[in-house]
């Protein structure tokens, strides 16, 4: 049997604990400076497929931003300070639609959004168009995706640094407490 | 302009009652160091001599109550020498806590921003509130009460000519207060670490008469004057139609964002991009056409203007004194 002996070993875990860390460590890329896909892109989005003639291409714009946690929370940041929330209210919805449920009036990928933006639509949505950098129309649709859950979750922010809608328990109006047989569970025919 | 501001050339106030501290404690400490290497020096040679003695088998019967005695010394010096450090810290710390003559402060409120500051001056009467960006202007011999807010992270307030630092922290309201008893021009800078350009988020500050400050606060009261040449004109429309309009404020225009730095009299700056560069024609061009080339990850973005709309914005800015 070929004997190791214990410096040899040391010197094997630590390549192996060195190779290990290089591959776990995948550092996000920040583009700073990095110029992206822009304003053609979203002048070719359509909301349907059917078309008269011949279907034209399909369009190869890709978001740089799906998927990269800064630029979901750059977004993010954006749709508050840009003022996003005086009509779709961090996503719930007021004078505008909600964003976080599963209805898009005009498409749910991040052309569709960017289109959404730049072109403002009727009953109130303004057009944004030359007033915000290609980069940033990205950030922000993915930011809007993340709120309904199309983004993947582990880029997208967790917290909200917002007003909550739940009431401090010590705030709520007391109530006296019953017994265990009769606690509020809907009964077996309510249940979705 | 300095760029870096010293602790030991003081202006005013706080700065100097900390400076003298700081020359107290360093005195004492080093007259202490020299005291205990000369007790080092006179103990290692009686060790030699008493080593001498034991080899004549000549000791003495009062070793262990030297020892106590000396041991009591030392311990009563050290407790001595350290109340004499704490009385000091504690005067000073009452001395520099609220000025004695703040009978009319000025208050101003800070606001660190990732990565700039902004400046709120308060007054009585609201129409007199001013807000000016990365520039703090304070007249001489009068106490400024300074209030400390963030908007995003903990950024630190230090004119290191005029007193020590204090933290800007979010969803708190911290206070201090500074005063300039000469006039003069400093840089001042964040003293927390707060995210990738921290290193480029200093502001310039300015102490000057009281008659001179009175003019600057007026001056930077009034709104921008509508351009009057074609090339400014045109300039505005590009402000106004392009990424510009949606963070920054122009007061007497559409511009009423306050997202980024307010640029009403952003031509009267000695710098701009929050102490980063200095305020010329070039600098301004270079910067808004990519300010991520100067300091990367800044919130402003990349700006491709034709040449022809951003010498004609460039145009209008300057009018903007």
């Amino acid at each position: 049997m070929r004997t190791i002996s214990f410096g040899q070993l040391w010197r094997r875990a630590v390549a192996v604990a060195a190779l290990a860390l290089g591959l776990a460590c995948k550092r996000e890329e920040r583009r700073f400076n990095a110029t992206s896909p822009s304003a053609p892109a979203y002048a070719a989005v359509t909301l349907d497929t059917l078309q008269p003639g011949v279907p034209s291409p399909e369009l190869s714009v890709k978001s740089p931003s799906e998927g990269n946690a800064y630029d979901i929370s750059q977004g993010k940041q954006l749709f508050e300070q840009w003022n996003c929330s005086g009509c779709h209210s961090h996503g719930g919805g007021g004078m505008g639609p909600p964003l976080m449920d599963n209805e898009w009036i005009y498409g749910s990928s991040p052309e569709n959004i960017v289109a959404t933006i730049v072109e403002g639509r009727p009953n109130g949505m303004p057009s944004f168009r030359n007033r915000i950098t290609a980069n940033q129309l990205w950030q922000l649709a993915a930011y809007v995706r993340s709120m309904s859950g199309l983004e993947a979750k582990a880029p997208s922010p967790g917290r909200d640094d917002d007003m909550q809608y739940k009431v401090d328990e010590q705030r709520t109006p007391i109530r006296t407490p019953r017994a265990s047989s009769s606690r509020n569970v809907p009964a077996k025919s309510e249940r979705p | 302009m300095t760029w870096a501001g010293s602790i030991f050339d003081t202006a005013g106030g706080p700065a100097e009652r900390i400076a003298r501290l700081t020359w107290f404690l360093i005195i004492v400490s080093v007259v202490t160091y020299l005291l205990l290497l000369v007790a080092t020096g006179i103990a290692m040679r009686r060790a030699r001599a008493r080593r001498l003695r034991e080899q004549l088998a000549d000791t003495g019967p009062d070793t262990e109550s030297r020892l106590t005695r000396n041991i009591s010394i030392a311990a009563i010096a050290t407790t001595l020498i350290l109340l004499v450090y704490v009385t000091a810290t504690a005067r000073t710390g009452k001395a520099i806590a609220w000025p004695v003559n703040a009978r009319q402060p000025l208050t101003i409120e800070v606001t660190g921003h990732q990565w700039w500051w902004q400046f709120r001056y308060r007054d009585s009467v609201p129409s007199n509130w001013l807000t000016t960006s990365n520039e703090l202007h304070i007249p001489v011999g009068r106490p400024v009460r300074v209030i400390l807010l963030s908007n995003d992270v903990i950024h630190s307030f230090w004119i290191p000519e005029l007193h020590g630092k204090q933290d800007l922290i979010p969803g708190h309201r911290n206070t201090t207060w500074i005063q300039a008893d000469r006039p003069g021009v400093w840089k001042a800078r964040c003293a927390e670490f707060c995210g990738h350009q921290h290193a480029k988020m200093a502001f310039d500050v300015v102490a000057e008469s009281p008659a001179r400050f009175n003019q600057w606060y007026v001056s930077q009261l009034t709104s921008a004057q509508p351009p009057t040449d074609s090339s400014a004109r045109r300039g505005h429309d590009v402000f106004m139609q392009r990424t510009c309009i949606m963070c920054h404020t122009i007061s007497g225009t559409q511009a009423g964002s306050s997202v980024g730095p307010e640029l009403t009299h952003i031509a009267s700056r000695p710098s701009i991009a929050a102490g980063t560069l200095r305020n010329t024609r070039e600098n301004l061009g270079r910067w808004i056409l990519n300010p991520q080339l100067i300091k990367p990850g800044v919130r402003m973005p990349p700006n491709a203007f034709p040449p022809a709309d951003m010498n004609a914005l460039l145009d209008y800015l300057e009018t903007l004194k």
